[in-house]
């Protein structure tokens, strides 16, 4: 056991049992995996991803690039990092080669979002984000304080109890008001605009298979702040020299972290590898632990401080010397050290030890200063990037700062707060400073990348820099060498700073090593010019459940059905999405013996049923609109290719719409109510883009017409009674109404009483039948379905779907725009000249037709074809080719077929296609190509049933 | 998410907004005078300059209003916001 006999911050009183790789061991509550992993002299968790190397522990925090572990209970979990796992009982891990195992069976734990706005937010908790918190709180600003740890206090959680009775007082005044919430296990992940930060609260997973199943387990925080405050403190970053990797090296400020927080004394004989000051914080607490401890400074001045420190300890300390490397056969067991001069490491020697402890400096956390579009400055004392621009209302206080002293980091925070408040227009009377011991003055540490090998990286010693992705400096320097001279480039070719820890122990040294490499004799390259890798959301791992929230499953996306759809379900509907409407595809029938109808065979029966006697189709997703204005009329002309102000009230018009381009967005009906109202219909996929679309020019080119728009698509059921004996039907249960053709002829509209439900009736048809829309109250819709049904009854009536109307609309040629069209078809193309209005000077797309573009002779025309072979169904899709000669590359193709279908009409299958100078090759030979062969087929009129239009008027 | 000023409804966030591209580029008083290079060009051709730039916006799932917004393309910051008809306001950048 490695676990002191007493101190820390876990609770010796609650002993929680857990198994790694299949063996059980046991923890104290507040561990966190990694904390009672090390307390069980288990120093190996994970192997590494390329070479199979044994890897361990090598930070305290979320910046661990090693530490990797697959969560098996209470719910399989892939990929978090040993040192961000609170311990709880009964956790099954084990240890990974990086990558994990997605759970297959489904989470039934609940995600939830929450909505947060407030004066200021603190991001962090250590002693600047406290500090800044109280200053806020106590001006009576509402303040969101965050942090990730379970507890607050930051890096004094690492300390010896410095300034516990501080933070505990702070903790307890910032808890009782009302005006501040302090969120704990919560990352910010994410700053993007305007004060707005995304961060992930881990609410139950601390608790393992204990945590309430009603309580959501994961929230993701979404605050809107008028300030920020970034409190997020510094990560430390190692040196790098070969084999740098074995387990039991870590990082200075973690081997401090173990043993002050968690009570675990990492190794008994512990050398401390360090460039700077604050090393010397853990060799020291180590050596009071009672471990034997070397400390290795790579400069040659050791600040007198800690060097009496260390000597009334009978701490070694070895002045101008690195480690080069170190021995072991998985955990380290031995340390090379040598001294260093000039750039150079001299001859070798080797201490034994089982802790390894390393720093070189350390690294502000600037992630979300940086997302916040601020600029970084490269400081070349730190060797490391700090904050060096102001952006608006964001302040980084603290280490995160560039600040490594703890009275310029209270003092400097409280001024961030004063400053913010100042901003909100808050006076404020900044606390009072705790007190300190008097801190040593510092001394600058040496930036020290890498410590030079002796060039050989072919061997087995590597030297690591991105530990997770296996990627060394010669990784670096073999990218440097093909070229490479950005960040991002060799960040990319190497794979460094791509894996779960984003590059936060990996990416600064490598920029270091980068600009070593580049440089010559002549030239020197700076770190501050090659710059960082954009530090990109989100800061730390946050899983997919947690961004979907509830919203997956059912309530994924919204779900939209007419007031029939009950009906269509009882009576066994396959259904399509058509945007986000479920519509009936098909009806299959069961027969007696209780086989199921394919879809063939159903929308064969469908046709057939509706062009010999009747059918109806639920119509209620097309897009509606009402227009209504003294303006109406004029507002329409200029939309619409065609003319709609002289269209006179009762009757209907067809309609089609185009883009400025010439190029048709929309078709559809326009009725006529009154002289200042009209409703016109568009495609049901289309509804709201034409709204927007007719609402812009409402609004923007012409605001001088008086015109108010309004989408009805809800208002009203429509029901589409199609077939020679629609019009008996109808009359069955519309005693008062003359459905004689004389009396309500194609193309006009009627209000009338149908089995009793206010109804309007359109005489309009999209299948070339004798056919009538019936539009009624949404309420109403369903009874008037149902009386339709039972009134066709003796006519042996079919309910068809979307399927069947294809069909019956494709045999008479009827494109569906954004089908047969894909916005680079004009009406002309489509056969429809007679569409576009002659007489109006202008509307919408009018200019462009006569573009030369649109005038020439070989544009894409719409057609019809028919397989030579009337069994064989076309694709839709499938190119259409002038010649079955496929010897000359490329193939001359002349477009595409658009819809194809079987058709009980046509007795065999037929297709529409868009077809270069199309209608110059009716009656010619072409050939389609579907599935590697060529199919023949014969251009025809896209026109295929009934072209005299002799079944209209029934 | 940026928040987005809707001259009638006030701050909101960008979501609830479309983009409607350059503002100011009226619809051509007699196109059919226009030469085919002239009227590709107000077909076709808009304004793509770093910095400020006046832009149609509509509060799609608010007012449902159109307004014009002097936007910085390199910050995304919206300089000013103005209803359709008023004068383009002057920003200083």
């Amino acid at each position: 056991m490695t676990r002191v006999a007493a101190g820390g911050r876990i609770d010796r009183n609650t002993e929680l049992a857990f198994t790694f790789d299949g063996k059980a061991y046991r923890g104290y509550a507040g561990d966190t995996l990694a904390s009672a992993l090390l307390a069980n002299g288990v120093h190996q968790v994970a192997t590494s991803i390329c070479y199979g190397r044994p890897r361990g522990i090598m930070a305290a925090g979320v910046e661990d690039a090693n530490a990797l572990v697959q969560i098996e209970t209470p719910f399989p979990e892939p990929m978090l990092t040993a040192t961000t796992v609170e311990l709880y009982d009964g956790l099954v891990a084990r240890g990974l080669q990086g990558q994990g195992r997605l759970a297959d069976l489904p989470d039934q734990a609940r995600y939830d979002a929450m909505h947060e706005h407030c004066d200021v937010l603190v991001v962090g908790a250590g002693p600047s984000g406290l500090m800044s918190a109280l200053t806020a709180a106590r001006a009576g600003a509402r303040v969101v304080l965050l942090d990730d740890q379970p507890e607050l206090g930051g890096s004094l959680l690492a300390s010896r109890n410095q300034l516990a009775e501080w933070v505990s007082a702070v903790t307890s005044e910032l808890n009782s008001l009302a005006t501040v919430r302090v969120l704990r296990r919560t990352t910010a992940f994410g700053y993007y605009d305007d004060g707005f930060v995304l961060a992930l609260e881990k609410r139950t997973d601390h608790l393992g298979a204990a945590a309430p199943p009603a309580a959501a387990r994961q929230r993701i925080w979404r605050i809107r702040a008028r300030q920020v405050i970034l409190a997020t403190g510094a990560h430390e970053r190692p040196v790098v020299f070969a084999d740098n990797d074995r387990p039991g090296i870590m990082l200075a400020g973690a081997g401090r972290a173990y043993l002050n927080r968690y009570g675990v004394l990492g190794g008994n004989r512990v050398v401390v590898f360090t460039t700077n000051d604050s090393a010397y914080t853990a060799a020291l607490d180590l050596a009071d632990a009672g471990a034997a401890v070397t400390v290795v400074d790579a400069r040659t001045e050791i600040p007198q401080h800690p060097a009496a420190e260390c000597a009334r300890r009978g701490v070694a300390l070895k002045a101008g010397h690195v480690v080069t490397g170190t021995s072991g056969n998985g955990r380290v067991t031995g340390a090379h050290i040598a001294p260093y001069a000039d750039g150079k490491a001299g001859a070798r020697q080797g201490i034994g030890c089982d802790l390894l402890l390393v720093s070189g400096g350390w690294n502000p956390t600037v992630h979300l200063f940086s997302q916040a579009r601020g600029k970084l400055r490269y400081d070349e004392s730190l060797g490391a990037f700090v904050p060096g621009s102001s952006v608006k209302a964001v302040r980084v206080a603290g280490s995160a700062a560039g600040v490594f002293t703890l009275s310029g980091c209270l003092s400097g925070a409280a001024d961030a707060a004063v400053a913010a408040l100042q901003e909100l227009g808050l006076s404020s009377a900044p606390p009072a400073l705790p007190s300190l011991d008097a801190e040593p003055e510092t001394t600058p540490g040496l930036v020290l990348w890498a410590v030079p090998d002796k060039g050989d990286e072919s061997g087995p010693c590597r030297r690591f820099v991105d530990f997770q992705r296996d990627s060394t400096v010669a990784d670096i320097l073999r990218a440097t060498g093909a070229g490479l001279t950005s960040v991002e480039h060799v960040k990319r070719y190497t794979t460094i700073g791509t894996a779960h820890d984003q590059g936060k122990t990996s990416g600064m040294i490598a920029s270091g090593i980068m600009a070593e490499a580049l440089s010559t004799d002549k030239h020197q390259v700076e770190v501050a010019s090659l710059g960082t890798t954009t530090f990109r959301p989100p800061y730390a791992s946050v899983a997919f459940a947690a961004l979907a929230g509830r919203d997956r499953g059912e309530i994924f996306d919204p779900v939209r059905v007419t007031e029939i759809h009950p009906w269509h379900l009882e009576h066994g509907a396959v259904f399509e999405n058509v945007g986000q409407w479920k519509r009936p595809r098909y009806y299959p029938q069961r027969s007696a013996a209780g086989s199921i109808e394919d879809i063939d065979t159903a929308v064969l029966r469908e046709c057939r049923t509706t062009r010999e006697s009747v059918g109806m189709m639920d119509g209620s997703t097309l897009g509606k609109i009402n227009v209504q204005g003294s303006d109406a009329g004029e507002f329409l002309d200029r939309l619409y290719t065609n003319l709609m102000s002289t269209l006179k009230p009762g009757f209907i018009r067809y309609g089609a719409m185009c883009g400025m381009d010439g190029m048709i967005i929309d078709d559809g009906t326009v009725a006529r109510v009154s002289d200042t109202e009209f409703v016109l219909t568009t495609t049901t996929g289309n509804a709201a883009m034409i709204l927007d679309w007719m609402e812009e020019f409402a609004q923007t080119e012409w605001p001088e017409l008086r015109v108010n728009l309004t989408s009805v698509t809800e208002q009203w059921v429509t029901i589409a009674l199609v077939g020679p004996r629609s019009r008996d039907v109808l009359a069955s249960v519309a005693a008062e109404l003359d459905l004689s053709n004389e009396a309500f002829g194609f193309m006009t509209w009627r209000d009338a009483s149908v089995a009793g439900i206010e109804a309007r009736i359109c005489r309009i048809s999209f299948s070339g039948e004798l056919a009538y829309e019936l539009n009624v109250n949404a309420w109403d819709g369903l009874a008037l379905w149902e009386a339709l049904i039972e009134a066709g009854k003796p006519y042996g009536i079919t309910p068809y779907g979307t399927e069947t109307m294809h069909v019956l609309r494709a045999e008479k040629g009827y494109p569906i725009i954004g089908q047969d069209t894909d916005g680079t078809v004009t009406p002309q193309d489509l056969g429809m000249g007679w569409v576009v209005s002659k007489k109006k000077l202008d509307f919408i797309g009018k200019r462009s037709f006569s573009r030369a573009e649109n005038q020439r002779p070989d544009r894409k025309q719409l057609v019809g074809l028919l397989p030579v072979d009337r069994t064989v169904l076309l694709d839709e899709g499938a190119q259409v080719l002038a010649t079955a000669d496929l010897s000359q590359l490329p193939v001359p193709m002349l477009g595409h077929v658009t819809s194809s279908y079987r058709s009980a009409a046509l007795d065999g299958t037929f297709a529409l296609a868009l077809v270069r100078a199309g209608r110059e090759r009716i009656g010619q030979r072409l050939h389609a190509w579907q599935d590697g062969e060529l199919v023949s087929v014969t251009v025809t009129d896209p026109v295929l049933y009934d072209k005299e239009g002799a079944r209209r008027d029934g | 998410m940026q928040l987005i000023r809707c001259p009638w409804c006030g701050s909101r966030e960008e979501v609830e907004f479309h983009y409607g591209g350059q503002a100011h580029v009226s619809y051509p008083e007699n196109p059919a005078e226009l030469s085919d290079a002239e009227w590709a060009r107000y077909v076709f051709f808009r304004a793509n300059p770093r910095g400020p730039l006046a832009e149609r916006w509509v509060h799609a799932a608010g007012c449902r209003r159109w307004f014009n917004a002097v936007r910085d393309t390199s910050t995304h910051e919206l300089l000013a916001v103005y209803r359709i008809g008023e004068p383009q306001p002057e920003v200083a950048r």
